[in-house]
Parts: structure tokens; sequence; C-alpha cells
């Protein structure tokens, strides 16, 4: 009992950088959402989606007005990605977790929760999991709340500027490691070479932008390990 | 705006959202004790992450110069610091700032 709390505690400290990042993303969020629903549709959203880029894709096509299939493809091709982190994570979890509880977990698979997740070096707890998931899902369903209601009092310059809130928060993220792992920084810079030729051929670019994402991950991943397996998985986590 | 065509798009977005996350963890359980499985996956959260940022953040905003800038701030304080808060909020203020100029 009292080291399933000291795993909750330990998450919940972990996950608080990612809520006040998440916060200033899901603002953004919200006030653009705020030009055509209202502040607790828009909450109700950031609840139940808990994504970013998915999120505004959908809230963009239905503000267009776009048919439902549209939407449909649009979300599940940007969401595509959490098929393998999913994946990844069921590697790593203890395999006794219940199946409510994995439903449970299930829903806090974002990029910034399952990065951080997956970097224990023991097996990940249901507790611990738990405890990353609370304060990114309370900032980025209050931050939205927060953005939407406060919409108008933003300059159209400060919006602009927040557009990078979600770029700098996945830098921020994948940067320590690649500053200390040769292997890492190789691999990342061929997933973005990959990732701009996929983008800039035009063979390529009528593929969406989900495909793109899942090819050039895939790709790249797939490079790494053939090149770089890991050896101790200890030692090459940190490699410090 | 139609509040049924409202409900069903929300609906339709949590679904294909919640589904992709949740069905590998649901159904495997078994663990692949196969070095190159474990090593592709190790690799997994960099590349998914590196290739969403790039080349979109290039095109944050209208002015490819000030995302140009906006990339390096980032890149170049990520560097000096672990601190996400830091690297997000220092971005956030210069990109705000060279703003007014570029």
């Amino acid at each position: 009992m009292f080291m399933k709390k000291e795993e909750l505690l330990r998450g919940i400290k972990n996950g608080i950088p990612i809520g006040l990042s998440y916060f200033s993303v899901s603002f953004a969020f919200g006030i653009m959402a705020s030009s055509g629903l209202s502040p607790l549709v828009s909450t109700f959203i950031s609840f139940t989606n808990l994504t970013s880029s998915g999120q505004y894709a959908g809230v963009k096509l239905i503000l267009a007005y776009a048919s439902y299939f549209e939407i449909f493809l649009a979300v599940l091709l940007i969401n595509l990605r959490y098929l393998l982190m999913s994946f990844s994570l069921s590697q790593k979890l203890d395999p006794n977790i219940s199946l409510i509880k994995r439903m449970i977990l299930s829903y806090g698979v974002t990029d910034e929760i399952y990065a951080l997740a997956i970097k224990e070096k023991k097996e990940v707890t249901f507790d611990y999991f738990l405890g990353l998931m609370i304060a990114p899902v309370v900032c980025w369903t209050l931050g939205t709340l927060s953005g939407s209601l406060l919409s108008n009092i933003f300059s159209e310059r400060l919006l602009s500027a927040l557009g990078i809130l979600l770029y700098s928060m996945f830098i921020s993220i994948i940067m320590p490691d690649a500053k200390r792992n040769k292997n890492v920084l190789i691999i990342i810079l061929i997933s973005i070479a990959l990732s701009c030729i996929l983008e800039y051929i035009p063979i390529f670019n009528s593929l969406g932008m989900g495909f793109r994402l899942i090819i050039s991950a895939v790709i790249s991943s797939t490079i790494g390990a053939l090149i770089f397996p890991i050896k101790e998985e200890r030692e090459e986590l940190t490699n410090e | 705006m139609n509040n049924t065509y409202l409900f069903i798009s929300i609906l339709i977005m949590i679904l294909v959202t919640y589904i992709p996350r949740s069905l590998p963890i649901l159904l495997i359980k078994k663990k692949f004790d196969n070095k190159f499985v474990k090593s592709f996956f190790y690799y997994v959260p960099y590349t998914v992450l590196a290739s969403l940022t790039f080349p979109s953040i290039l095109y944050f905003t209208d002015s490819i110069y000030l995302s140009i800038v906006g990339t390096l701030s980032s890149l170049i304080i990520s560097l000096i610091t672990d601190k996400m808060y830091v690297t997000v909020g220092l971005s956030v203020v210069i990109v705000y700032v060279l703003s007014f100029i570029i």
C-alpha cells in the first residue's frame, strides 16, 4: 500500500511540467475553438480527446462543416501514431494490470505522457502512470476553458507566437537524450530527413499527414534497431 | 451550429482518438523478448516527436523567418537546459518580442 502511494506521488510530480506546457497549448486551442464553439463544448472536447493535433484538425473540420467521413479519416490518420506508442507501452506495462485499469491508462496515452513513461527503467505500474496523467488531464481541460473564456483579450500577435508551444515542447522532450546519446541523435536526424522528404516530394504529398508521420517513424526506428540495437537496456536508456 | 452534427462529430473524434491508443494496451500482454523489437520501440518516441516537429515547425507563423528564429531558439535553449517549461516559455517570449521586428 505504501509503495503504491509513493508511485502515484512520483507520477504526479513528474507529470507537472507536462501539465504546465499543456495548459498553454490547450489555452491556445480554446482561443481557436471559440471562433465557433461554446466554451463548454470546447472544454468537453479537450477533456474527452486529450490530444493536440487531432483535436485541432477535428475542430477546424467541424467549423468548416466537413463531412463525418472527412472528420473520421483526418483525425484517425493523425492519431495512428498512438497505435505505435500503445504497442510500445504494452511491452513496458506490468502484465498483472487488469483490463479496467488498462482502459483507464489508455486514455492517458499522449505523446508527452508516453515519452515520459517509457523512460522508466523498470516496468510501468498502474499507479505511476495514473499519477503521470493527473496534471496533464486537469491542465489540458482547464487550459481550454480559460482560453475560450478569455479569447477576446488576446492579440493576433500573441496567438501567433503561441503557435510554437507544441513544437517547443516536443523539442524539449527529445533534446535531453539526443544531447547525451549519439545514436539517438543520429536516428532523430534520419527521421527528420525522412519527414522532410515525404513532405516536400510531390508524389508522397498525397499521403495524408498521419501516414507520412507513421512511415517516417517506422523506417527511422527500424534503421535505429538495425544499426544501433540497444545492448543493456539500463545502460542505453540513460547513457550518462 | 446544428447540435446533432456537432454531437456526432465529437463522438467520432473521441472514438478515433481512443481506439488507436487503447487497442494494443488492451490486447497485447505478451512481452516480446526480441532484441530487434525492443530496439525498435526504444527509438519510436524520438522518431515520432521529431517527425511531428519537422518540417511543420517552420510554418507555425506566417513568416518563415520568424518561424526559423523560433525553431533555433527552442533548439538552442533546450541544448542548455533540460527543463521543459524554460524552453517552452522562453521560446514563446522570444517569438512574441521578435514578431514586432520581423
